[in-house]
């Protein structure tokens, strides 16, 4: 299990170090200018400096997220500017620690905001006590922030009760350890996000050569009790499943647009094996904003936008590059922050750029011509032409010629999925389903959206 | 209560409005003593501020152990916050200062009793961090009532205290009978507290291998199933890479577990579908094949694999790490999702390195043009471990389908006109690999590489162009001057061009003989004279040899034909692939290495194995073990190179013999053949002044064709027979009554302790002409052996099995099997030390296990070994008297006529007798398997219980193992 965690700044200064086992300290670095010290916290410091002197320091960039150094492994991640190391001598599983790290930065964040080193500092006291609780001898114990913050406070607890207590304690070991006990909303309130992002790897010929949607159902929830929720979408497998059993009219039309779901992943919330047997997701929701499912689709995808390349290389210090851009949705919606990047060669020594819409600029820090819509109604096309001037270079090296990639915001899902219904029961408490407010938004965004050129 | 909470509450006020970084800032230089001071303070709010600029002290790594007597007296507060700051104070220096760390035993005891469950828990957690012995005493008595506690939040923490005291001292915790708690736990109604009591005992129990601490039976996984629907993530984590340990009595356990775990595959978390995706893999492996839910499950797998790649990059390289073993054990599961692994431009690094490993994997015909057309884009990409590896990626799939390698040549000749240096360099390489494959199809391309001579600096790149001059020198006018060119410079080489630049003039020199004499004596002066490198100075000697005593062998030698190479040249060797597929998810996956590579100690040493299959008889069916029990599988495609025979032991393909081997010899005599069995290279490796044992003949080293097919075999060979039968007949000992051949008592080859529990004794024995190697099996694991195969290394008799070895039933724990294996003698020759040494290897669903054994040679008399008396006497003369060895035996009870007779059931012949002086001299001859033969003079005077025996062979080698074979059957 994990050995040890620290937390470093930029500078491999040490912010944060706590172990957990005493097997990790003894690496023993030779860049570690005094001798080794029979005493514990001195053998920490020797895996403190050997990740910082092999990882950190390195020359190198990184080339693998998990080290090993005399026998000792180290797994880290990068929050902005700091690093953050579980440290361990055994055969432990690797994507617990990486899922455990990310889960810590959550908290963290949920906790004091941003990860900073100013922040660390400011919290460290509250940091010892969040890790003493969620990793016991090196293995992770409940982390939901929401069960957390009813004991770990940064404002303190208000008085408790032995009654409080036992409450505390059940639902940081309890089932439904993301939700406590006796909330209550005046106003019972749902919202529930859409948030998909669209991948796309376009030959220069315009042959897709890999598309998907990663999409996110992101919701918050305000409501009073321990809610029983039902949530619904225009799964294909559920929609034929029930065009079998029923109405017959309604099954044509809704089976078309239904759509096919590679794979979905599941808050802990929800009750994985009902899905599996009926594919129906249900669930107690924890209170606030949280991630309720993720999905994956790779068939039927919209593709908001069409990005036509052209480039030319016109004798060795020009290159003329055109590009089209169309948008392939209903003309009554808009697009929105639309960027298209066209990356340029490192030689480059001069860019004119002419553009029918929005503005374009050479960005010479950015080796690319940066060029932005702010709004585009769909089924519209719009064009970029520039000429690039080039110095003359012994290099040999030919230029890679990254692809041209874009952003955008569309204010639909280009997977197709629509929210069927979200269904509320609360049977001990006197609200229902209809009492509920329910607010239902769907938003697009590019993932990696790549033509290549 | 009340009014320590009221107190955090306001101390945690003032914390807030002055925030902590100010602690981390104070570098006085009597920082020490100030600190002291406040500790020692009157006002609570002072001592706090004091403990937190400690611990951020000890954060940064200053030594604050001095003021160790002064922080510990701060423990005793109802402060919760400052209470957790003295304990994570004590957890760092306790230890360097065990006699003050009694200091706080009093204050843990009183905190473990205390109303609150969250300090009970935080005292006993805490204690279990503090590894000195003193206080490890005073917490068994407090653990023991928490691990009863009423509140489950206490007994999850206590649980694994039990895996730290463990840690600390394991005596102490069975003493203590913490285990059978813990054991209980298991049942709790709380799923954390089962989990963490789970995760405790795994660990506990790996450093007990053999304790079976978990105690796995079909309850305790109900117990753990149900708990897996209900725990955290993490806890859900531990449960599943417990369940994963445990082997399901049949296929429908197996198969009712799946379907209950099946359900994770869909959780947010990685490391619970990774998890589960072990679980399944290796239950997988009982199910059998065709029943539906094997199809079912294989296509479930699928999505939530290629649904890892969407997670954070770290979770990715795990992801990918362990994708690359599952497609090497199942490709079937992603065979149709290569897209998913195409790179993305922002990937990280290792991203991209391990997706391009994957795609290689995955590429077939089917797809082999997209991943053609992606891997020539990543050829132009800025990271050069990454385009190198594209460009070799290329070559692989060249290797890999065969009706890409015209495009991927013509890819490579593209990218080699790049003049990217370190493109050209790695193309050249592959291309070396390509020409192995497919011999004399793309050597058009030759021109292109040797233009690109000059640029190559790197050693690699260098010896694989070497190798393609000196392989294709007659194709290329000017090979000599290459490789002359390379000569200059000979001393700064690396060793590997070093060797292949010997190699390729010796090649150059047999095919061009006349113009490179001078060249050829010039390497081989230099490595031989001035090369302090034992292995090029031994080859350079070889060569030198080689050509001196005999160039036509020499080009049989050098020129021969070469083996292809195989596709696949970077699979994972299928035992260690099927031990890491059982750590699915842990590090020993992502660095595709066996857990005991890279932990100390005990812990992880285990070696994990994957479950048999159960139901039909088939077994494995991915292509890697693919004819472990096949009957008529087809001959392997890749030949192992000759002479290499390590090689030839591991590469079991264990296809069983043809039984129509080369036609029997013809009734000469072959005596003398023995050298050809590798004398003639022995004596060029050996010593100058050996002389040689026998006319080479120019004929190759191997010989081949000397075994005699055995006659028909009866039907019956299969059945058991006793020996007790053959004894009987020995003593009936009656004239003319066929007897037995002599066969040793079996002997232990291959103890269990060597084999994993695999015990194999067995013996030897010719009966009805016939040879037969009968062996016991027994089992004396745990688990059932099933899948059971054979394989002899190349022997100086060219023994090899008839037929597969017929083990049909599973073996069970502590069960024996009596196998009969009938062998013939046309495998392939190696002369062996000593003769009649027989190296063996044996594989089952467990592993492969090698043993050698040694055979009596008289298992090798045929029946027709009776010589003609005037030829008899001819040869006797004929052999130079420098071949003839004397020998005793001694304490011989048996008059001439009863051994002969013995001997004759051993196929050793009494030919005439002579008796002069009261001494009979028996005339004797035999024939060996391979055609040569021995004659033999037994002087038996009566009364006198020492024979004395003189052997006559040309072939002067057997005489030792026929020596001892007279003795044992003559004694017994």
């Amino acid at each position: 299990m994990i050995g040890g965690l620290f937390i470093y700044n930029h500078k491999g200064e040490v912010l944060i170090s706590r172990v957990y086992r005493d097997d990790i300290g003894k690496t023993w670095n030779p860049s570690y200018t005094s001798p080794p010290s029979p005493s514990h916290w001195n053998h920490m410091r020797n895996a403190v400096d050997a990740f910082r002197v092999n990882v950190i320091h390195a020359r190198q960039q990184v080339r693998s997220p998990v080290t090993n150094i005399a026998r000792t492994s180290f797994f880290h991640v990068k929050r902005s500017n700091i690093w953050l190391a579980a440290v361990t001598k055994q055969n432990v599983n690797a994507a617990m620690v990486f899922e455990f790290l990310y889960k810590m930065c959550d908290v963290m964040t949920a906790y004091f905001g941003k990860i900073s080193e100013e922040n660390i500092k400011n919290n460290f006291v509250l940091i010892y006590e969040l890790l003493d609780e969620i990793l016991d001898f090196g293995y992770p114990q409940n982390s939901e922030t929401g069960a957390l913050k009813t004991f770990i406070t940064q404002q303190g607890i208000k008085g408790q009760t032995k009654e409080e207590q036992s409450q505390i304690t059940s639902q940081v070991t309890g089932q439904i350890g993301w939700r406590r006990e006796g909330i209550k909303y005046r106003r019972n309130e749902l919202f529930l996000d859409v948030l998909e992002s669209v991948n796309l790897l376009m030959s220069p010929q315009g042959q897709v050569l890999s598309a998907h949607v990663s999409g996110r159902v992101v919701m918050k929830s305000y409501l009073s009790g321990m809610p029983e929720c039902k949530f619904g979408m225009n799964d294909k497998i559920v929609i034929d499943k029930q065009g079998k059993g029923g109405a017959s009219d309604d099954a044509g039309k809704s089976g078309k647009q239904s759509i096919a779901i590679d794979d979905c992943t599941f808050h802990q919330c929800v009750r994985l094996s009902k899905f599996d047997s009926e594919r129906s997701i249900s669930f107690i929701p924890p209170d606030g904003e949280y991630e309720l499912m993720r999905y994956r689709t790779t068939k039927d995808i919209i593709l908001p936008f069409r990005v036509i390349p052209l480039v030319r290389e016109v004798g060795r210090t020009k290159l003329e590059v055109k590009v089209v851009i169309k948008s392939n949705f209903k003309p009554s919606l808009l697009a929105q922050k639309i960027e298209v990047r066209i990356p340029t060669p490192l030689n480059t020594s001069g860019v004119q750029v002419i553009c029918m819409k929005g503005k374009a600029k050479y960005k010479a820090s950015e080796n690319a011509i940066v060029w932005k819509i702010k709004r585009m109604a769909g089924m519209k096309e719009s064009q970029i032409s520039a000429e690039i001037e080039l110095l003359p270079t012994n290099d040999k090296k030919k230029w890679a010629r990254p692809p041209i990639s874009m952003n955008f915001e569309v204010p639909f899902a280009p997977s197709g999925l629509k929210v069927r219904y979200l269904k509320v029961f609360e049977s001990k408490l006197n609200y229902s389903d209809h009492d509920v407010i329910k607010w239902v938004r769907y938003i697009g965004r590019s993932g990696i959206y790549e033509t290549r050129c | 209560m009340q009014e320590w909470a009221n107190q955090l509450c306001e101390n945690r006020q003032f914390g807030s409005k002055m925030t902590d970084s100010k602690y981390f800032t104070t570098t006085k230089k009597g920082e020490i003593f100030e600190l002291k001071a406040e500790l020692n303070s009157d006002k609570k709010e002072k001592k706090k501020e004091a403990v937190k600029k400690v611990i951020a002290s000890m954060t940064v790594g200053k030594d604050v152990s001095a003021l160790f007597p002064d922080v510990v007296n701060c423990m005793q507060t109802d402060n919760l916050e400052l209470k957790k700051l003295v304990y994570l104070y004590l957890m760092n220096y306790a230890k360097s200062q065990p006699d003050m760390a009694i200091m706080a035993v009093n204050t843990f005891v009183k905190d473990c009793e205390d109303p609150n469950p969250l300090i009970r828990a935080l005292a006993v957690r805490t204690m279990g961090c503090i590894r000195v012995d003193k206080i490890t005493e005073y917490l068994c008595e407090p653990l023991r009532k928490c691990l009863k506690d009423e509140d489950p939040y206490v007994r999850k923490t206590a649980a694994v205290c039990v895996a730290k005291l463990h840690d600390i001292n394991a005596q102490l915790v069975e003493d203590q009978g913490f285990l059978d708690t813990l054991k209980d736990l298991i049942s709790d109604s709380n799923p954390m507290v089962v989990a963490n009591a789970v995760a405790a005992l795994s660990e506990i129990a790996e450093s007990h291998p053999n304790s079976n601490l978990l105690d796995l039976n079909p309850q305790t996984i109900n117990k753990l199933l149900t708990a897996l629907n209900e725990c955290t993530e993490w806890g859900q984590i531990f449960i599943l890479d417990c369940l994963a340990n445990y082997t399901p009595r049949d296929d429908r356990e197996s198969q009712s577990i799946c379907e209950r775990v099946t359900p994770r595959l869909s959780h947010a978390n990685s490391a619970v579908v990774l998890s589960a995706v072990k679980v399944l893999m290796k239950f997988m492996e009982m199910l059998p094949k065709d029943l539906d839910y094997y199809g079912t499950l294989l296509k479930k797998l699928a999505p939530p694999l290629v649904t890892l790649l969407s997670a954070e990059p770290e979770l990715q390289y795990v992801a990918l790490r362990n994708i690359n073993l599952i497609v090497q054990r199942r490709p079937e599961i992603l065979k149709h999702e290569m897209k998913v692994f195409f790179v993305k431009y922002n990937d990280p690094i290792y991203v991209k390195l391990e997706k391009l490993d994957i795609m290689i994997r995955l590429a077939s015909q089917a797809n082999i043009a997209q991943v053609l057309a992606e891997l020539k884009e990543y050829a132009t990409e800025v990271d050069v471990d990454f385009v190198r590896k594209a460009v070799r990626a290329i070559g692989r799939c060249a290797i890999k389908v065969e009706q890409s390698a015209e495009r991927c040549v013509s890819t490579l000749l593209d990218l080699i006109q790049t003049k990217v240096n370190y493109v050209v360099q790695e193309a050249i390489v592959v291309i070396k690999d390509i020409f192995r494959k497919y011999p004399n199809k793309y050597e058009s391309v030759i021109a292109t590489l040797c233009e690109n001579l000059d640029s190559l600096d790197e050693p690699e790149a260098r010896a694989a162009m070497i190798w393609i001059v000196g392989e294709y020198a007659e194709r290329i006018d000017n090979a000599d001057e290459l490789l002359e060119s390379f000569l200059e410079g000979f001393h700064d080489e690396s060793t590997q061009v070093q060797l292949q630049l010997l190699t390729a003039i010796v090649k150059l020199f047999l095919k061009k003989p006349t113009e490179t004499q001078e060249l050829v004596q010039q390497v081989l002066s230099l490595a031989t004279q001035d090369s302090d490198n034992p292995d090029l100075r031994d080859r350079g000697y070889i060569y030198w040899r080689l050509l001196s005593t005999d160039p036509v062998a020499a080009k049989e030698v050098v020129l021969a034909e070469k083996p292809l190479i195989s596709e696949e040249t970077d699979l994972i060797e299928p035992t260690l692939l099927e031990e890491l597929i059982c750590h699915i998810g842990t590090l020993a996956s992502v660095y595709h290495k066996p857990p005991s590579a890279f932990v100390e100690g005990s812990r992880g040493v285990q070696h994990k194995r994957l479950p048999g299959s159960a139901g039909s008889g088939e077994s494995v069916e991915s292509p890697d073990t693919g004819s472990a029990a096949g009957v008529s599988e087809a001959p392997p495609a890749v030949i192992p190179s000759q002479g290499d025979l390590l090689g030839d032991l591991l590469n079991l393909d264990l296809t069983p013999p043809t039984t129509t081997g080369p036609p029997p010899p013809s009734s000469g005599m072959q005596m003398g053949a023995m050298d050809l069995l590798g004398g003639g290279l022995d004596s060029l490796m050996g010593d100058e002044s050996e002389p040689l044992g026998g006319d080479l003949g120019g004929s190759p080293a191997m010989g081949a064709g000397f075994g005699a097919p055995p006659a028909a075999m009866p039907a019956s060979f299969t059945a058991p027979v006793s020996g007790g039968l053959d004894d009987l007949f020995d003593l009936g000992g009656g004239v003319g009554m066929p007897m037995g051949a002599y066969s040793p008592p079996k002997t232990v080859w291959l103890p269990a302790m060597k084999a994993k529990g695999l015990e194999i004794s067995g013996t030897f024995a010719r009966r009805a002409g016939v040879i037969q190697m009968e062996m016991t099996l027994t089992n004396k694991a745990m688990s059932v052996m099933t899948d059971f195969a054979i394989q002899f290394n190349r022997n100086s008799f060219g023994l090899a099995p008839a037929g597969p070895l017929q083990v049909l039933t599973p073996l069970s724990p502590n069960q024996s099997i009596e196998v009969t294996l009938p062998l013939n003698t046309v495998g392939p020759v190696m002369k062996m030390e000593p003769l009649n040494n027989l190296q063996v290897a044996v594989k089952n669903n467990i592993d492969v296990f090698y043993f050698s054994c040694q055979y009596p040679i008289s298992m090798l008399f045929v029946e027709d070994g009776k010589m003609e008396r005037q030829v008899f006497l001819a040869t006797w003369k004929d052999i130079p008297n420098d071949n003839e060895s004397q020998f005793q035996i001694k304490d011989c009870h048996l008059n001439s006529d009863a051994a002969s007779n013995k001997l004759q059931g051993s196929n050793i012949f009494t030919i005439a007798k002579r008796t002069v002086e009261g001494q009979d001299m028996l005339y004797q001859s035999m024939k060996l398997t391979n055609g040569i033969w021995v004659l033999a003079e037994l002087r038996v005077q009566a009364g006198n219980p020492n024979y004395t025996i003189s052997l006559k062979c040309r072939a002067p080698e057997v005489s030792q193992c026929v020596f001892q074979s007279y003795e044992a059957v003559l004694k017994n």
